[in-house]
């Protein structure tokens, strides 16, 4: 095991915000290329026309998760020492409901906000300034909400530990379930944008 | 003939755009190859996902910490992003900055930097911006109760097979589609 570099000490954290600036380069630039500064385009996915956020996440998703799977087998990756959030069941369903409402509100998340700001789009730096506020809102009722936020704990949590399935397994049936997912977008893409639009 | 009645400013504008032409988005596969890569990278650079909303509660926290810091230094939420010495040095900051630094990139070469407002048809730029604000609050909101956003949770703990990040991302689509319908207008 040679990775994660930093966690083997390969270099400093002052290096490791050189690192944070070029991985964010990226991250930045195929979001932008894959449409994601567009609030109509993140948008629509929910409008069901046009589901290449779906795509884009998904196939995202499947190729990190195959690189980590792999890198993991091939003993060059220790996936334990990958920092992996702990699981709290009910404030992350009510939290991933608030998103989904603040997405179809405000049309994009606060990463997606970032890029959109930096092709100059004003809605996004709007979107951008109320994600300050969210946060400073949720930091300010923190002491009254702390127990509900740390409630329902299950620590660090996987979805093969979580089922007693191999990792093994559960990664080929995301593989399978994306692949199946991308033909069924397609397919409602077709069905809606002709609905929407006219053909 | 309709050239010559378009003030100067208008015919270079118009040349701009029939020279310099938006080019299409790239392939949702390949973008999600790219952006999966990505992320991949810091897995095994860094032992560590992406993420974007974790830089704001930092700017936020550094923010109150200033203006306000007895009240900072009695708030646990506040307090778990003001650790170092200087909360700003801070990995996810410096990532959000490359962003920035990347969208901006992929934007100009693709000839889609401008200044516009992105609306639906039916609602004017006030209503949208409006909107947009209180979607963002939302999400900011949503995303600390949640421990992460879209980068942070459904990205990152999605490529882990985190079951909590797997239940968030779940619940944002299902959030999403349950007021779709309801807030049409905004989009259609």
């Amino acid at each position: 095991m040679i990775a994660p570099f930093y966690k083997f000490g390969m270099f400093g954290e002052e290096f490791s915000l050189i690192v944070a600036f070029l991985i964010g380069i990226g991250f930045g630039f195929f979001l932008e290329r894959a449409g994601f500064g567009s609030a109509r385009k993140l948008a629509s996915q929910f409008y069901l026309y046009d589901m290449t956020v779906f795509k884009v996440m998904f196939t995202a998703i499947v190729t990190a998760m195959l690189g980590v799977y792999f890198l993991g087998v091939f003993g060059f990756l220790d996936i334990n020492l990958i920092y992996f959030t702990p699981t709290y069941v009910v404030p992350q369903i009510v939290g991933g409901f608030l998103l989904g409402f603040g997405f179809i509100i405000g049309g994009y998340c606060p990463g997606t906000s970032v890029v959109s700001t930096s092709i100059g789009h004003l809605d996004g730096l709007f979107f951008l300034i109320g994600v300050f506020i969210g946060v400073f809102i949720y930091g300010e009722v923190y002491p009254l909400i702390a127990n509900f936020a740390t409630s329902t704990a299950m620590g660090k949590a996987t979805i093969y530990d979580f089922l007693h399935i191999p990792y093994g397994v559960v990664v080929f049936a995301v593989v399978l379930i994306a692949v199946g997912g991308f033909a069924g977008a397609s397919y409602l893409e077709k069905k809606f944008y002709s609905k929407i639009f006219g053909s | 003939m309709e050239e010559k009645e378009l003030t100067n400013g208008e015919t270079t504008k118009a040349f701009h755009k029939e020279s310099f032409p938006e080019k299409p988005y790239w392939n949702p596969y390949l973008a999600g190859i790219g952006l999966g890569i990505v992320l991949l990278l810091a897995f095994v650079i860094m032992g560590r996902g992406l993420g974007a909303s974790g830089a704001v509660s930092t700017l936020v926290a550094t923010g109150v910490a200033k203006i306000a810091p007895n009240h900072a230094q009695n708030n646990e939420f506040y307090q778990n992003y003001l650790v170092q010495e200087n909360p700003l040095k801070d990995w996810l900051v410096f990532e959000v900055l490359g962003v920035l630094v990347g969208g901006f990139i992929s934007g100009i070469f693709a000839n889609r930097v401008k200044f516009k407002i992105e609306k639906g048809p039916k609602i004017n730029n006030v209503q949208r911006l409006v909107f947009a604000t209180i979607g963002g609050a939302l999400m900011g909101f949503g995303a600390k109760l949640a421990g992460g956003c879209t980068s942070g949770q459904a990205l990152t703990g999605g490529a882990l097979l985190n079951l909590g990040s797997w239940l968030f991302m779940l619940s944002v689509f299902a959030g999403g589609y349950l007021i779709a319908y309801i807030f049409r207008r905004l989009w259609l």
